[in-house]
């Protein structure tokens, strides 16, 4: 009871402050809804974090443009119940029609849940989750295989590399985060066969303090070249910088935080999907429950070249760009793992699911998943 | 906690009883309309209007029923990990490891599920048993706090903050290597315990029960602290632990105590997160709720039925925040600010107790 008359004189109070400053907008709310569609979406983290959020805060901002479409966001937004209930907020008092849920960790049980009880509401979740036999029809999943431009970052850094070391700051040993090391020096060693990756697992998906200290520790080690694999890249990147490293980008662009050492960077393309959802939901359309994909239909990027990177590294990246877009395969067995088992043992598609299960680091990288 | 201090002993009347009530009430209101204003200038400043920005507060919060229950949802865990801080604190702890004991509290529950539920063990006893699990490992993990406190003279704040770490590694190590659910391979949790074995919510409302725990478990520590021996031993040795000791209290076993209870109503937190909404551990555990709950028990002056509505008052900060982000473009951290200025504006406030005339006692007055 009594946080009831807190709430009702906090109001008052604030009420008459308010109305003392005659220059506000009094109750001036304007409406979320409005004709046309509007994609409601959810962040874990902030915005801005040069990172897996800014990436998709960056694809929603070029949504904004779009007719009839409009657009609502909320950041920081943990994986616990408090993401149900900021996703039913924008379906019950903003009228969301598609809500795209960005972190992992939303997915189950909370997109799942609330798909079932709204069904007249599309849900899309960025990872590769959606079950077709199981799952609501009205959820579904989308995703990049940013390992393609991973590859290209490779490439670049070896052929921008001195040391042939090239470092990478990995947050968790899962298959997403191995396929990028690996990719990183497939692309390396492609273009620069002494290339090698030395890996440092953090173990959290944002760790500032570790990260800085690991991007440290390969610097120490001699790497010449650093790249990464967590949230928010920021601080490997500038750490690089100031230690006087090259670097290369993940998630987003990180190049206005090294002019000196940026070579490229590994970035989502989401509002290649971002913004066909919302045509298809404009004009009707049903959308697919799954998309997927990587540079050959336009879902992924590198960052535009930055001072890091030498002439020969940006031919050999662009001529690899272009391989990529003609499907040209990755990971071309066989192929051993840094144990010395052969771990693939043929040539596969760059989307093959066989790849999804990867739980392994290649010969060539330094570092240990268990 | 007598207003009175004199030579001969006195017996409280109402009217000081009365007095020394307003005085607890009318600082920490007065505080909240204080942080409220300070907070309209910091909206001035960046251009927005407080008015809209209470409105939609009230709006998100409490105005419609799905407001309502998105507030209480979010205060449940809130409500636990409140009183996790509270209770060390009447004893004089700075505790502020509630997390570290939620999480091990979750991880434990979900860790026993795991024979449990594949033993086909019925459900009845499945639920009550990760209950106390979690409420074991929380508990005996904040108790560690406590004994080190007694026995060896650490700190109590450093141990438990460090402690939280610990936890949270814990659970990592085991969610990531024994206890991982194969099929969880982008996102290491333990195994899904399954619907069957999951918290409800309350009838007719989207609020899982770890609320009505917290009422409960408010409602029993408010009894124990102010209507046992336990809890007035505890509240002397608070007060002043040597003299305490001088009077032959239990003093090493009544912080153990305290810790252990603190330890358990986080864990039982934990237990909820496990059983009520995720259905398993993983990282998503570590949600800042047992930090949430440090400021929740200075709000309630560390008074575990006033934690209750402190807690709901947060969660509707929280459950507003949202519509707050989307209809006044303002980043997610305004509410950190909101938060931010409320604890200081409060603990700024702790100073003026004794200070306002009205509430003091009138000297030679109702006295017998």
């Amino acid at each position: 009871m009594s946080i009831h008359g807190v709430s009702r004189r906090t109001l008052l109070k604030a009420g008459a402050a308010g109305l003392a400053s005659t220059a506000l907008p009094l109750g001036a709310i304007r409406s979320a809804q409005a004709a046309g569609v509007t994609v409601g979406a959810v962040y874990v983290g902030p915005r801005d974090d040069f990172g897996w959020n800014q990436a998709h805060a960056v694809a929603m901002e070029i949504l904004k443009g779009v007719d009839n479409v409009t657009v609502i966001e909320e950041e920081n937004v943990p994986e616990t119940d408090a993401v149900a209930k900021s996703m039913e907020s924008m379906i019950n008092l903003d009228g969301a029609n598609l809500i795209l849920a960005t972190s992992f960790g939303y997915y189950k049980p909370f997109v799942l849940d609330l798909a079932a009880k709204y069904p007249d509401v599309q849900f899309r979740h960025a990872a590769p989750l959606w079950n077709a036999d199981t799952d609501p029809k009205n959820a579904g999943s989308y995703f990049c295989y940013l390992n393609q431009a991973h590859y290209v970052d490779g490439v670049a850094a070896g052929l921008s590399t001195t040391t042939n070391k090239i470092g990478f700051v990995a947050a968790k040993p899962i298959p997403s985060v191995l396929s990028n090391i690996n990719s990183v020096l497939l692309g390396a060693r492609s273009v620069n066969p002494d290339a090698t990756v030395q890996v440092i697992f953090t173990g959290e998906w944002s760790m500032p303090v570790r990260e800085a200290e690991a991007a440290n520790a390969l610097a120490d080690a001699g790497c010449d070249v650093l790249t990464c694999h967590v949230d928010g890249p920021k601080v490997v990147i500038e750490t690089a910088e100031t230690r006087g490293v090259k670097s290369c980008g993940h998630n987003a662009s990180q190049a206005p935080l090294a002019p000196k050492g940026f070579i490229t960077g590994a970035e989502y393309k989401w509002e290649t999907i971002y913004t066909m959802y919302a045509e298809k939901l404009a004009a009707g359309e049903e959308l697919p429950n799954f998309v997927a994909g990587g540079y050959h239909n336009d879902m992924v990027r590198n960052t535009p070249f930055g001072a890091g990177a030498t002439p020969e590294a940006i031919a050999a990246a662009e001529a690899a760009i272009e391989g990529l877009k003609a499907e040209k395969p990755i990971y071309v067995g066989p192929l051993k793992d840094n144990k010395g088992n052969v771990v693939i043992d043929k040539t596969y598609d760059n989307y093959d699911p066989v790849l999804d299960g990867m739980n392994y680091l290649l010969e060539g990288v330094s570092g240990s998943i268990t | 906690m007598t207003a009175v201090t004199t030579d001969t002993p006195v017996r409280l009347t109402d009217s000081t009883k009365f007095r020394a009530w307003a005085e607890a009430v009318a600082i920490p209101v007065g505080a909240l309309v204080v942080s409220a204003l300070i907070f309209s200038i910091f909206l001035i400043f960046l251009g927005k209007s407080p008015v809209d920005y209470f409105q939609l507060l009230w709006k998100g919060g409490f105005g419609t029923s799905f407001s309502i229950q998105n507030t209480l949802q979010r205060a449940a865990p809130l409500i636990l990990c409140g009183l996790a801080f509270a209770i060390p604190a009447q004893i004089g702890l700075t505790m502020i490891g509630a997390e570290g004991a939620l999480v091990l509290g979750g991880f434990s529950a979900a860790a026993i599920a795991i024979p449990l539920v594949t033993g086909g063990v019925p459900v009845v006893l499945t639920m009550p048993l990760m209950a106390i699990a979690a409420m074991i490992a929380g508990g005996a993990w904040i108790a560690i706090v406590g004994w080190l406190r007694h026995a060896r003279g650490v700190n109590e704040t450093i141990s438990s903050l460090l402690m939280t770490y610990i936890a949270i590694a814990i659970m990592n190590f085991f969610v990531e290597g024994l206890l991982r659910d194969p099929g969880s391979a982008n996102k290491p949790s333990t195994m899904p315990i399954g619907k069957d074995y999951m918290v409800g919510t309350i009838p007719g409302t989207d609020v899982h029960w770890g609320l009505l725990a917290g009422l409960i478990l408010a409602v029993v520590l408010q009894l124990l602290m102010n209507r046992t021996t336990f809890g007035f031993a505890a509240r002397v040795t608070g007060g002043n632990a040597r003299a305490a000791l001088a009077q032959g209290l239990p003093v090493g076993r009544l912080v153990v105590a305290c810790t252990a209870i603190a330890g358990a109503c986080a864990g039982l937190a934990g237990y909820f997160e496990v059983a009520a909404i995720h259905g398993q551990a993983n990282a998503s555990l570590v949600a800042g709720y047992g930090f949430t709950g440090i400021l929740i028990s200075f709000l309630a002056r560390h008074n575990p039925i006033v934690v209750v509505p402190v807690a709901v008052m947060f969660g509707a900060i929280a459950a507003s925040g949202g519509l707050i982000q989307r209809r006044m473009d303002m980043p997610d951290a305004t509410a950190l600010v909101l938060q931010g200025i409320i604890f200081v504006v409060l603990l700024t406030s702790e100073t003026l107790y004794g200070r306002f005339a009205i509430f003091q006692q009138k000297a030679g007055a109702d006295r017998t």
